[in-house]
């Protein structure tokens, strides 16, 4: 446990699972994992907008939890899983997402919409008793600058609506 | 833009990060949670030349109760804090004040301990320790010391935490039947930083209120506690006194302008929001 632990500069090695691949890289010390998994990966559906953490735009899921992907260094993800639009689209996990955000035109460049779609996910995942409120507010530290929201939002409700409805077929 | 060029390590004890910082000086950096740390470095705000990654010490993590005290690990990510029912039910205060941290995806890499370390006079967790009289533990090259939150925060991004030192846990007093606590923010925007906040702890005796402690953030250089306001509140609150107690708030604060709210706009919302509380705590 108590290993004296070493000085890494310049590029080091790093040992992880992105959307379910295991991935060993060498990378920069200073490189984010947003622009590790561009860069290096070329999975570039997480997008790099503001970098400093405001407007939600690389938001990827590192063992199982939406972070900023500017905000967390590709070495910190050393030993860990990631996963990105690009895994979870391929999965599944955000089939029902992606279908009623087409349906409703929840989106128009498209930049937002991956860190929107995993944002929401997470939600959907935490809280399935979801008001448009509460969207509201979960979705604050996502940025769209073209929809003006209300499609996004209305897509998320009824998504919501939808996976309650099942649950309750189901019983 | 992109962090500029540091060298990284990755301690994992309390002793070998106390070893880092003294091997490494003011050259060095802790890295927590990394949420308003790594935002800086990739706007070139600073530029340390050692990061100090404390993620991988798994002592630094744990919530429990001990004695009549809550003890959270400064590395205790927020969400985890959001979610504790031990924090809910002994120190609600700070539950209050989690959801309005940024955004969940923030507060699911986010410590409460980054979070005080950090001293950002806008944030919600150092005015809610201050509120509390939480305790923070600080463990350095000459061991461990207790340094009460009215006390740590020095200035802007300022604390009294030493060079070698690093926050380890923050100690907060268990709530009690007699205490009440409120949490209120007035932002633009869900989980940007407040233009004001305030924090309040109070103890009652009947319907009387016999202690009263108002935090307020965003609004100084460091959380700022209105003390004549909270003594004027002492007593039977009444429609009366409330308004004449809010009176002081001007005394108490003096509130600094940026592009968000000018001093008399904020000042006029520290009023709004301590009457939102108190009229809600009308007998």
């Amino acid at each position: 446990m108590n290993r004296k632990a070493e000085l890494l500069e310049g590029d080091v090695e790093i040992n992880l699972t992105v959307n379910g691949e295991q991935i060993v890289e060498r990378v920069p010390v200073r490189r984010n994992l947003v622009d590790f998994l561009r860069v290096n990966l070329g999975l570039t559906g997480s997008h790099v907008g503001c970098e400093h953490g405001v407007c939600g735009a690389c938001t990827v899921r590192l063992d199982d939890q939406i972070i900023r992907g500017c905000l967390t260094l590709a070495v910190q993800a050393d030993g860990k899983r990631v996963d990105t639009i690009e895994g979870l689209s391929d999965d599944g996990t955000l089939k029902d997402l992606q279908i009623v955000f087409h349906e409703r035109n929840a989106l128009q460049c498209g930049f937002c919409t991956p860190g929107i779609l995993l944002t929401a996910a997470e939600m959907l995942q935490q809280r399935p008793d979801v008001n448009r409120e509460q969207i509201r507010e979960y979705l604050s530290g996502n940025y769209c600058r073209c929809t003006g929201y209300h499609a996004i939002i209305d897509a998320i409700e009824s998504v919501a609506k939808t996976r309650r409805q099942e649950i309750s077929n189901d019983n | 833009m992109k962090a500029p060029p540091f060298s990284y390590i990755r301690p994992e004890a309390v002793e070998s990060v106390i070893e880092c910082l003294q091997q490494y000086g003011d050259d060095a950096v802790l890295l927590a949670g990394g949420q308003s740390l790594m935002a800086s470095l990739n706007m070139r705000l600073s530029a340390p030349g050692v990061l100090v990654d404390i993620n991988n010490v798994d002592s630094l993590s744990e919530i429990a109760l001990v004695g009549n005290h809550l003890r959270i690990g400064a590395m205790t990510r927020q969400v985890e804090v959001e979610q504790s029912s031990l924090v809910a039910e002994h120190a609600p205060l700070i539950s209050m004040a989690m959801p309005y941290i940024a955004h969940p995806a923030v507060r699911n890499r986010g410590t409460i301990g980054g979070s005080i370390a950090f001293a950002d006079p806008a944030a919600e967790l150092p005015a809610c320790v201050v509120a509390l009289q939480a305790n923070l533990i600080a463990q350095g090259s000459k061991g461990e010391r207790k340094i009460p939150a009215t006390e740590f925060f020095k200035g802007l991004y300022e604390t009294a935490l030493t060079s070698d030192e690093v926050l380890t846990a923050i100690e907060l007093p268990v709530a009690a039947d007699q205490q009440k606590f409120a949490f209120r923010e007035l932002a633009r925007r869900h989980g940007d930083y407040a233009m004001v906040g305030v924090c309040a702890f109070t103890e009652w005796s009947e319907k009387s209120l016999s202690e009263a402690r108002l935090v307020y953030f965003n609004v100084g250089d460091q959380p700022v506690v209105a003390v004549q306001t909270a003594a004027a509140l002492k007593g039977v609150l009444s429609a009366e006194n409330l308004e004449s107690a809010l009176e002081y708030l001007a005394e108490d604060l003096d509130p600094l302008s940026d592009l968000n709210a000018d001093p008399s706009m904020r000042l006029h919302l520290a009023k709004v929001l301590t009457q939102r509380i108190f009229q809600e705590w009308m007998p």
